[in-house]
Formats: structure tokens, sequence, C-alpha cells
């Protein structure tokens, strides 16, 4: 039995055993060093943030200290730099751009999708073309508007040019493509006005991709410099990373441990918002529609 | 209640011309079916009445008044489609209830956080729950009104979409193709429950299908489409005994027509084979013809063929195929460029049938439908006054 098993099989159990292995240690291998890659500038930051000053210039590369200086380091963070109010800032920003983004683009998205109106696929190539227009380039206008009508150093001028998400109509529209038509026209027939449609029919349905890009809007947004640095100088209403610049000015610019606590306690919040909201996010991205 | 009323009903997708001035009238309760094979336009149509989409020209008319300015909730039409369309994130109740709150609540009382605000919103939601029990019971949903859709078999679905469709207590139902996405056994058990709700709600209903038998066993009258026109217009019984047209008797019917060809001689008397027949036409001589026999209608001939009107061919047993009840005789006609017939036989008369054995069929004359190269119907001479009325819509 075993020999006519073993003769009639043209390659060995073993080796086939061992090749997945080797494959599975190549690609996992490949995976593993991509991952520290991207994760070593975020763990030398807690490395950092938690020496005293004398280690984080010493010649000797450790992960952990010899001497725990985090409590110091942090203490001296939270009591020098309102962190606080820069994360309320950034959600404040984060949140009110999200809010509109959603609210715009959604109805565009559906009325792209699933209207039939004369310039639509027009409409939709200007869409397009939005999507490569970098923000620097309508920089220069936005801001001497924002500053005629007396808006700078405000929350607004700082949401405006973010009010509408190309990406976002992009995004949505796709994922509302392949929504059923039937559903839709059984709720015309039901009653419901093409808005209702939009946000009790469809919306409900766009969970994971409304999930996605609340991700990718939230941490853009939370981390963006170039824009608060324009129309913002009031350290008061400075979002995380402008809060961070205008603290590293001050007394502490070379006092690298509590830089580096400052820095993460402002990145926690979106590495643990991401953390929970994965799985959706993960959903979204590889786009599961409705059936 | 109501009648409904197509005049010159037109509509093209771009160069594409879908339907082509279609008249129809539909009386108060009727059970019309619309039938015809896939892309004929029949969904259109229907879409059409719904207001979900927009003729190009003609108008149609609900209880007598035209609703080509009305939208779909606005013409008291009800639909049920294909996939059911039931809303994926609403629970069964809900998707009932649905069409309720949208007609009995105002757009306020329906918005989240100000809908607290109204005093009767609670009492119109009661009345609202009631209507929606009613239904639910009517239809053995009682059980399921707290679940998704998704969690539902595909018959609980389709009875979902009856309820939501139902509880408007609208004049027309209209219903494209509902029973398709079933199998087999479910959709013959729902065939009875929707001509039993029918009879219940004596609403009108205009049922699509392109299942011939769904067609046949449950309408008043059958509509059968092509290219976007209606072929012919009758009961199930008028379109099975008297097509109007080759296309109409080889939808309609199974196992489909067998088609014999024959050709008319001097006088026009046809010759099936090269044998007279004592059929008749008012064609010139040499015109070739059809002649569409029903399976029911052939049988064995044992002993001398021929005489007392009867016609008769030879032919060779290919398969036979058992139904149980009866057998269905699968025969090719030896020797001549024809498709093979196929016969109904009692068990009995099956048995007597060997494979590749060759027999000798006959055919009461009276019963073959003729069928001009053109493929419309042709009465024979002397003959065509007499039978029932037939409505052929194209001329
Ligand atoms: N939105 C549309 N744009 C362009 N052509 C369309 C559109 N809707 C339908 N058609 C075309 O119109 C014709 C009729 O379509 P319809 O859906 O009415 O057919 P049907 O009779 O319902 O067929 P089936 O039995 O397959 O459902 C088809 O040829 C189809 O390709
Ligand atoms: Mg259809």
């Amino acid at each position: 039995m075993a020999d006519l098993a073993l003769s009639a099989a043209p390659v060995t159990p073993v080796h086939s055993v061992l090749r997945r292995f080797l494959t599975l240690v190549l690609i996992h291998g490949v995976l593993i060093a991509g991952a520290i890659f991207m994760l070593a500038p975020f763990v030398w930051m807690l490395a950092t943030s938690i020496k005293p000053p004398a280690e984080i210039f010493s010649a000797e590369i450790s992960l952990w200290p010899k001497q725990f200086y985090g409590l110091q380091n942090y203490g001296f963070a939270m009591e020098k730099a309102p962190l606080l109010r820069f994360a309320l800032n950034g959600v404040i920003l984060c949140g009110g751009i999200l809010i509109v983004q959603l609210l715009v683009a959604i109805p565009c998205a559906y009325a792209l999708a699933k209207l039939d109106f004369p310039g639509r696929n027009a409409l939709f190539v200007l869409v397009l073309l939005g999507l490569c227009i970098p923000v620097q380039v309508p920089a220069m206008p936005l801001y001497i508007a924002l500053a005629q009508l007396g808006l700078l150093n405000t929350y607004f001028s700082m949401m405006m040019p973010f009010f509408l998400s190309v990406f976002a109509i992009f995004l949505f529209r796709q994922f509302f493509r392949s929504f059923p038509d039937d559903i839709i026209n059984a709720a015309r027939l039901d009653g419901m006005s093409e808005f209702e449609i939009v946000w009790r029919i469809v919306t409900p349905s766009a969970w994971p991709a409304i999930a996605a890009f609340s991700v990718f809007s939230a941490v853009a947004h939370w981390n963006d410099l170039y824009w608060p640095l324009i129309v913002i100088s009031d350290a008061k209403l400075a979002p995380p990373p402008l809060g961070m610049m205008f603290f590293a000015d001050a007394e502490t610019g070379s006092n690298y441990g509590a830089l580096t606590a400052a820095a993460t306690i402002l990145t926690a919040p979106l590495v643990l918002a991401f953390l929970v909201a994965r799985r959706r996010f993960i959903d979204g991205i590889t786009m599961t529609g409705v059936k | 209640m109501a009648k409904v009323a197509l005049s010159s009903i037109a509509k093209s997708f771009g160069p594409t011309k879908v339907l082509g001035g279609v008249d129809l009238d539909i009386a108060d309760g009727e059970f019309l079916t619309l039938v015809g094979p896939s892309g004929c336009g029949k969904s259109t149509l229907i879409r059409i009445i719904a207001g979900l989409e927009h003729q190009n020209a003609g108008s149609v008319a609900i209880g007598g008044s035209s609703v080509d300015h009305l939208r779909p909730h606005e013409r008291r039409v009800a639909m049920v489609f294909q996939s059911y369309a039931l809303y994926p994130h609403m629970s069964v109740g809900a998707n009932i209830a649905l069409p309720l709150t949208m007609s009995r609540l105002k757009l306020w009382q329906r918005l989240p956080l100000l809908r607290q605000l109204s005093a009767q919103r609670r009492s119109v939601m009661r009345g609202i729950e009631a209507d929606v029990e009613a239904v639910a019971a009517q239809l053995q949903l009682d059980h399921l009104l707290a679940r998704k859709p998704a969690q539902l078999s595909g018959g609980q679905r389709q009875r979902v979409a009856l309820g939501r469709a139902m509880v408007r207590n609208p004049d027309v139902f209209l219903m494209d193709e509902p029973l398709s996405n079933l199998d087999a056994k479910l959709r013959v058990h729902m065939r009875t429950e929707l001509a039993e709700l029918h009879k219940r709600l004596g609403a009108t209903f205009i049922y699509v299908t392109h299942d011939q038998v769904e067609a046949m066993t449950m309408s008043d009258r059958v509509a059968m489409m092509d290219s976007g026109a209606v072929l012919q217009l009758g009961t199930p019984s008028q379109l099975y005994e008297k097509p109007a047209s080759l296309k109409v008797a080889q939808f309609i019917g199974s196992p489909t027509i067998n088609l014999l060809p024959a050709a008319t001689a001097a006088g026009g008397r046809l010759e099936l084979f090269g044998r007279p027949l004592a059929l008749a036409v008012p064609l010139a001589q040499g015109e070739a013809v059809a002649l569409g026999i029903r399976s029911e209608a052939l049988s064995l001939v044992q002993g001398e063929p021929g005489g007392n009107g009867r016609a008769w061919f030879s032919a060779r047993l290919r398969r036979k195929e058992n139904l149980g009840s009866e057998y269905i005789l699968h025969f090719d006609l030896a020797g001549r460029d024809a498709a093979g017939v196929t016969m109904r036989a009692t068990p009995a008369a099956a048995a007597g049938v060997n494979e590749a054995a060759e027999v000798t069929l006959g055919f009461d004359e009276t019963a073959a439908h003729i069928f001009a190269a053109d493929g419309e119907r042709i009465e024979p001479r002397g003959q065509g006054a007499a039978t029932g009325s037939v409505v052929p819509l194209r001329a």
C-alpha cells in the first residue's frame, strides 16, 4: 500500500511540507521586516520618552533605560504644554471636518452613482480631476479670502478648505454603485424622497466605507501641520502638530525626553481609535458591498 | 379598486427601441399576466406603470384618470420585485411598516430627535403596528417580525415583500417575476397562494413572468409580448387553443408545439409530406406553411392510416420520458428534413412502442394550427368564422 502511494505521488509529502514551510517563513520574514521598519520610529519615540537626558544622548543603543525617567518627562510635558488643549483642538478640527465632509460627499456620491441627469459623467470626470489637485495649489487664494473676511485664527479657517472632499465623493460613489437599484425603487414606491433614501436606506449600508474614510480623514487632519501653520498663530487654537511646534520653540527646545513624551500623548488617541475601528476599516478598504 | 389603461406606450433607451406603442386595457380586479421571452420589455412596461421609468410616448391611466404626472407612491400601486428589494438593515416589521410610516407621519415626525416632540406620533405608530401585525398574520410572518432580511429563507423574504406591498392596501399590485428566485416546489406553492391572495383582496394584479406555466395557471388574461409589442391578448385557453402567431404557439404550452412543414397545392389545399389533406387555405399554390400540432393531439395509429379527416406520417421513437402519470415520447421523422415531434401518451400506450421502432402517428386535421411563412395564423377555408374570438393585436 505504502509503496504504491509513494510511487504514485510525484513529490514526497516531506518535500512539499518543507516547501510550504519555507514559503511561509519567506513571506512572514518580509512582512516582519516591513513592520519593524514602520514601527521603529514609534518604538524609539516611546523609549526616548522614558529616558533621562543623559541616556538619550549616550552612544550606546538600548530600548529600556537604566534609570526610569518617564514620570519626570511626562510630568514636565503635561505641565509646560497645554497638551489636552491641543488634543481637544484636534478633536474639534477632525470632528468638524469629518461631519461636513460626510454631509456633503454622501448626497453628491449618491447623485453621481444612482441618479440619471445630463452631464453626470462630465461631473464625475471633474471629481476625478479634483483628486489630482494638491492642497498647496489653492492655499494662497484661500488664505487671502480668509484674511479679507477676518476669519484667520478661527476653527472655521482651519476646517474650511477641507469641507469638500473629492476623495470621499469618489470612494462613496464607487461604494453606492453596487447598491441594488430595486431597493431604491422600492423606497421610491413607498414614498421616500431622494434625501430620505440617501440617509435612511443607502447610508446605513455604507458603514464600512464611512468608517474607512473617517480613519483616513481623521489621521490626515490630526497630523496636518501645513494649513494650521498658515492660518493659526494663537497657541490656544493649535491642533497637535502645531502645538508641538509651539512647545518645542519655547523653553523645551532640546528636552527630547519631554518632547517625545508630548508626542506620545498626542499620537495615542489616533492609535487607540484605529485599534478600536480596525475591523471596519479593513472591511471598508476591501469594499465588501451589500447583498 | 381600479382599472388600468395603457395607450400606445413607447419607450426607447437611447437608440434601442424597447416598447413600440403598447395598448392594454386591464379590468378592475383582473389578474393579467405579461409573458414573453427575456428582453422583450415586460419589466420596462411594468416599471412605466409604476412610474419608476418614464415613457417617451403614450399614457397610463389608473382608475380612469391619467397618472403620467404622478410620482410612484402617488399612483396607489405597489410593486413586488424579483430580488425582493427588502431594506437590508431594517427588521421584517420595520420593512412592512415603512410604507405606512411614510404616508401617515409627516416629515418632521419621522426625523430623529424632532419626532419625540410629536404628541400624535404615539397613537399613529400604534395604528401602524396593528396593521403590520394583521398583514403579518395573513402571511404567517408573525414570529419573524424582529428578524433581519438576511436571516430569512427565500420564501420568507418573498412573503415579506408581499406584506410590504399589501399593507398599503393598493389598488394595483405590480409583480415582476416574484417567484423566479424560488425553488420549483415553493414556486408551485406560492403560485396557489398568490392566486388566493388575488381572490381575497380583489385588487388588480399585473404579473410579469417568462414562465408560461405561471401565466397559464394564475391569470384571468395573458398578454404575450415579444420585441416590445403585444402579440396576443386573451384568456389562457384562447392563447393555447387559438395562438395568433407562430411565436405565441411556440411559447405557450409544454412540451413545445410540434411544427410540421406543409405546402399548398392547387386550390390552396394543403399537402403534408406529399400526401393531400382535407384542409384548404386562402393561399396561392406552392406556398410553404407550418402545421402546429400539440403533443396531446398526436396519437399512435394501428392498422390502416388515413381517412375521416385524419392525417398521418411515420416516425421513429428516439426516447421515452416518464412523468409518472404519463409519458412524453420523442420521435424522429425518418428521412425528412423536419425537427422531431413529441407526443403525450398514457403509460399503457407508451409500453407498446419500442425504441427505434417505426410507427405511424396520426392527428385530427381540425386540431392543426396553420401558420403562414411570416408566422401569422391562417384559418382553413370554411372553418375560421365559426370558432371563438381571438384578438390578434398585430395585423
Ligand atoms: N436602463 C436601460 N438602459 C438601456 N437599455 C435597457 C435599460 N433597461 C432595459 N433595457 C433594455 O430593454 C430591453 C427590455 O428590457 P426588460 O428588462 O424590460 O426585459 P424583460 O422583458 O423584463 O426581460 P427579462 O425576462 O429578462 O426580465 C432589453 O433589451 C434591455 O437590454
Ligand atoms: Mg424583467
